[in-house]
This record gives structure tokens, sequence and C-alpha cells, in this order.
């Protein structure tokens, strides 16, 4: 096992930093060696990689089933003012209560397990008590009852979680997203897809649909068992580390777009990967949709040479339908042509994770 | 499989005539997982050298983390499962129970919830009933039983919800007014049935004679597999032979070979089972209520959890 990966992943400060404006943004050492690398070869290849959310190598994305980084304090300032300026990011249709009781218990219960020193949740019957250290908050409510905590408990909790999340509503063989909050998307909206099920909001994805992926992954999803979660990695690449690529605010990262040049490939473009994880929740029987996301720049990315090596093998082998969809297009040559400067041509392990 | 629970029996009780209730708590003494109304689980049984994997409806409050409770009705034909409940099971007993599963959730769109039950149907109403009073949600129960005596849960649900169930007892001359029942209900309102056969075929058609939407209805079968003539099946794999008994499932007889192929819920809904078939000679008796009447006909697949066979060759992608 590899050495670097011995400790356990243990955030104790938080970065004071920027998604937008002068983009501060940045990954400390230990947490570019804690990123989600997609590519597990040196080629692309379309597959819905789907495998059990289950505790993965210490030190890793993987090591807690919720993910807590140093970035959790800065990410949550910024989850704030885009719900400030863009109230509709959250939303739950009225059915989804308890779905929404069932998710706030889940994320406490997760975080509070994997990070005790960050937070506690304590219950005493329908009396529950929650800390959060990082964000300073200590509230005691009654499990159940909306009117004892100062948001719906969906808007609470996200509130205090990284990543996005949708809540899917199991009914008529099919999965709807019925509620969510999305502040941090790779230009999807939750305004637009909400109450759509699972094959109208996938319509947009190119490429998939005709080799059945969809309807199969449905089938698996419906059969997602109580305590056994599934995970899987997606990825695309953002100009700058903006956290809001909405397709609501696109005029504001749209035009970023036009402006990676050779010089600044390695500051500017970003990989930016979402650790999605998919949990059937217990008193709804609704699934809980996780889209965690991290964003790693180019010259933090070739800090580890087999990931140097393989990002620009595997950016050259992918289709042009992805790349377009991806809107990778414009600065996609150009980002392959930075990082094969370090590339050497060695060949690479297996498998995600650094030497 | 993983995520099983180990649980003791913690109390065995006679809820009616012939209709066992058994409350299991986890071994280790930790808190349950809760669930969603309509769910079950998978229990399986040591009975002397077999184990028995059977789906039972949980009929408690799904927000009580300390047990689960089951409620099993003595079979006419018992294939091993109610026999070794009514006749073997001791409080003290520790069982290997599945994690919940539900594939007959409520709708919790609906502006009001109408149940209809026949006999040992009632199970999966006793928990839906709990969330829906728990989250003030309209609802009433609609229960037919042969007699009071065989009533489960009757008098502690009235106690519970008064008016809201209503009890028909064939020996009173009582029967269901499903023509009433499905007449001038609020738009929205969804209806669930789970009983015999009959019984769920009748509440069924009178909703839709009456106009309501598919969407509306919801149904459970009873989960048993049938019997039938014994078989053999042969392992594409392994080319090995296992020999099918006569109250044996297909699934039961590869368990019992040590091939352990996916389930969930043991009753032909939830597909997980599906099986490609390689070859066979001979007809395939579907007992499921998954595939389509296409994927019937062509018989390219087999749900092991409730179908059989009857020819001389069947061959399974195994």
């Amino acid at each position: 096992m590899d050495t670097a990966y011995s400790a356990t992943h243990r955030p104790e400060t938080f970065r004071e930093e920027t998604f937008r404006g002068d983009f501060s943004y940045a990954n400390s050492p230990e947490n570019i060696r804690h990123f989600p690398f997609p590519f597990h070869e040196d080629h692309y290849r379309y597959s819905v990689n789907i495998e059990p959310h289950v505790p993965g190598l210490p030190g890793s994305a993987f090591e807690h089933l919720i993910d807590v980084d140093e970035h959790y304090v800065a990410e949550m300032a910024d989850r704030a003012q885009v719900l400030a300026e863009d109230p509709l990011r959250y939303q739950a249709l009225p059915h989804m209560m308890l779905a929404q009781w069932d998710t706030l218990e889940l994320l406490m219960e997760e975080q509070a397990r994997a990070y005790p020193h960050l937070f506690t949740l304590t219950r005493n019957g329908d009396q529950w008590r929650w800390i959060n250290r990082p964000l300073g908050i200590d509230d005691t409510f009654t499990f159940g009852d909306r009117s004892t905590l100062p948001r719906e408990p969906l808007d609470y909790i996200c509130r205090q979680t990284q990543g996005d999340i949708a809540l899917m509503d199991q009914r008529d063989g099919n999965l709807w997203m019925d509620a969510g909050m999305i502040t941090a998307q790779a230009d999807w909206s939750l305004d637009f897809d909400v109450g759509m099920n699972f094959h109208e909001w996938h319509a947009p994805v190119p490429l998939a649909p005709q080799m059945g992926v969809f309807d199969r992954a449905l089938k698996y999803l419906l059969n997602l068992q109580l305590g056994k979660p599934v995970r899987r990695l997606n990825w695309t690449m953002t100009i700058n580390p903006r956290l809001d690529t909405s397709p609501e605010n696109y005029p504001k990262w749209g035009p970023d777009r036009t402006t990676v040049t050779p010089e600044n490939v390695g500051q500017k473009v970003h990989l930016r990967v979402e650790l999605q994880s998919l949990w059937r929740l217990p008193r709804s029987n609704g699934m809980l949709f996780v889209i965690r996301g991290y964003m790693m720049r180019m010259d933090e990315v070739v800090t580890v040479p087999k990931w140097g090596r393989r990002l620009p093998r595997v950016l050259e082998t992918l289709p042009e339908e992805l790349a377009t969809y991806k809107g990778l297009s414009r600065y996609r040559q150009t980002t392959i042509d930075w990082l094969k400067r370090h590339d050497d041509g060695a060949p690479t392990s297996p498998g995600i994770f650094p030497d | 499989m993983k995520g099983d629970l180990q649980m003791r029996v913690t109390a065995l009780h006679d809820e009616a005539a012939g209709i066992r209730r058994v409350r299991l708590e986890p071994v280790d003494g930790g808190a349950l997982p809760a669930f969603s109304g309509g769910a079950h689980v998978v229990v399986a049984m040591q009975d002397g050298g077999v184990t028995r994997r059977n789906p039972y409806s949980l009929c408690c409050d799904p927000d009580d983390r300390t047990g689960y409770e089951i409620a099993v009705a003595r079979a006419a034909t018992s294939r091993g499962g109610s026999a070794f409940i009514h006749e073997r099971l001791a409080v003290g007993d520790v069982l290997v129970v599945g994690a919940p599963t539900n594939l007959f959730s409520p709708d919790w769109r609906a502006k009001k919830h109408i149940m209809v039950a026949g006999g040992i149907g009632i199970t999966p109403f006793v928990a839906m009933m709990a969330q829906f009073a728990r989250a003030g949600l309209a609802f009433e129960l609609h229960y037919a039983v042969r007699s009071r005596a065989a009533a489960a849960f009757a008098g502690v649900l009235q106690d519970r919800y008064g008016p809201r169930v209503k009890i028909y007892a064939a020996d009173e001359g009582a029967r269901l007014p499903l023509a009433a029942l499905v007449e001038n209900q609020p738009l929205g309102t969804h209806l669930y049935t789970c009983g015999p056969e009959r019984l769920m075929g009748a509440v069924l058609d009178t909703a839709r004679n009456a106009g309501w939407p598919e969407q509306a209805l919801h149904s459970e079968h009873f989960m048993a597999p049938p019997p039938g003539d014994p078989f053999t099946v042969t392992l594409a794999e392994s080319g090995r032979e296992v020999a099918v008994g006569p109250d044996q499932s297909l699934l039961e007889a590869l368990e019992a070979a040590g091939v352990n192929p996916r389930y969930l819920c043991r009753g032909g809904v939830c597909g997980e089972c599906a099986t490609k078939v390689v070859e066979f000679r001979g007809t395939i008796l579907h007992a499921d209520h998954f595939l389509t009447p296409e994927e019937r006909a062509e018989s390219r697949t087999i749900m092991i959890c409730m179908s059989r066979f009857s020819g001389d060759r069947l061959v399974l992608n195994l």
C-alpha cells in the first residue's frame, strides 16, 4: 500500500478561498492525492461504471461515504451566495417531505460517524441535537416536525453538506426528480428538470441512449437496496474553479472557455469530477443522489506523474460528440498539447490511484 | 447476503386463528433501519438440514427501530416455511433477515389512500397506516375476513384508527362494497390491494371499470412459489445438473446445490433473479409478475424464484 495514504483523511483546517471573482481556490498537496481521478486506463471508454459505495482507500475521497475536505467551509459559503441570488436552486415537491427527513438523517449520521471532531449528532427519541463545528451550528429539533427547524429539512442539511443533492421518488417503474439543492452543477438545472423522470432528464446525453445504457441503469437502480448504496464517477472540465456553472448563469462562465491560451492552461483548465452516490431511503422508499464535485487545475494534476501521463492520452481518445457535450471542444487540443509536455510516454499502472 | 441481520425471536403471538405474529430483534442490540410501509424482508430459517428463505411483509411501525414484526398464516399446503414458524419456531431462536425491500410502496402524492385487504393480505397495510397516520394523510382500510376470529390486527387497528378501519366478515354476511368504494373518491386518490388473487382482481377490475387511471392502482401478490412436478436443470457454465423437487423452487434447488444466484423478492415481482435460458426442450411454466407476455412467449428468460419447467432439457446461463 502506498505510504502517502497511510494517514486517515481527517480535515482539521479549512481553506479561505473563492470560486468566483479572484478564483483563489486551490488544493493542498494532501488534497491533490485525495482527489478521485476518474480514469483507470489510458483511453476513454464509455461505461456506466457503477460499483458498491463502500469505504475505500484510507486518505482517498472514497474513505468515507460522505466526504468532507478542506473546501467544506468555502463551498458552503459559495452555496449560500448562489441560493441568495437564485432561490430556485432549492426545490422540493410537497410529497417529498418524508424523503427530506430520510436525507437529513442519513447525511447527519454519515458525517458524524466519519468526522466526530467536526460533527456530533445526539438522539433522544425524536429529540435530536446537531452540532456542526466548522459552521458554528448547534441546533436542537424534533425529528419529523418541520416547525422545529429553521428551514425545510433538505434545505437545512444541504447547506451543510458538500455536493449537489437530488431526491428521487420511485413510482410507476421509474424515478422522478422531485426535490434537490443544485448549486454547483455542470450545466444542468434543477428548475428545468424538477418533476422529470429518469429518461426525460437524461435525454440530452449523446450516444448512451442508443446503447440502452439508461434502460439498464434504471432497471438496476429500481432494485437498489437499503444499506447498499452504489457510486460512479463522472467528469468534465471547467475553466476557472467555478462551482456554479449552471445554465442560468451561462453568460457568466460560458465566455471563460474562450480565454484558454497555451500559457494559462495550467492555471485555468480544471478537471471536474463528480463522485455520484445513490442511496435507497428508508421511510419514503425514495432515492438520494449525491453529486459530490471535485476540481483540480492542470498544474495540480501533473504533480502526480501517473495522472499527468494519463490525462492527455484519455483526452485524445474522447469521441467528438462527447467533447462537444462536455463543452471541451474549444480548448481540448490546447490542453492536450500542454499536458503532453508532462507525458514522457512511460507506461502507467492500472487503477486510478497515484503510484 | 451482505447486509443481512442476525435477529432473535423475542415474542410469538397468535394474532388470530391460524395467524402467528413473530417479533424479531437484532442480536447485537443496535438500531434497525427504518423502513417504508409495504416493505418485506426475506427471512432465512434453518429447518433441520434445509434452509428456507421466505419473504414476509413487515407489519409493525416503520419508525420503531428496536424490532421488526411479521405475521404468518398457517398455509393449508405448506411448503415448509409456514409449518416451521407455526410448529417449531421458538422464542430465543435466531433467524437471518435481509434488509427491507419495498415493491408495494405508497404513492406519496396521493390526496387519499384507500386500502383493501383480504385475510393475511392485511400485513403491509399495518405498516402503511402507521406512516399515513403520522404524516396526517387521509386514509381508509377495508378489510375482508372469513370471520372476526380470523381477522388478524382487526382490534388493534380499530383502536388506533377508529372508523377509518372497516371490517367485513363473511360469516356475518358482510361483503366488500367495491362499487361504492371506487365511486366519488377525491381526485388523486390511490387504491392499494393485497389478498387472494380473486379479491385483488375484483378490486382492480371494479376500479378500472369506474375509470380509475392505472397509476392510481397498486397491488401486491402473495409471493409463494407454486409446487409442481420435479424437473432437472443444467447449468451452462459447469454442465452440472441440479434436480428440482416438487415443493422446491428452481432458486431454492440451486441454493441447496451451493449455487447462489441473485435475488430480491423471491416472489416473481422485482426482476432481480432474471436468468437467461440457453436452451430448452419442453415448456417453461412462467409464474412471475415481471415478464411481459411477449417475453414469456419467447422464453429466453426465466424468473427462477417462481417459474418451473416441464420437459426433458433446460439449460440456464449459470
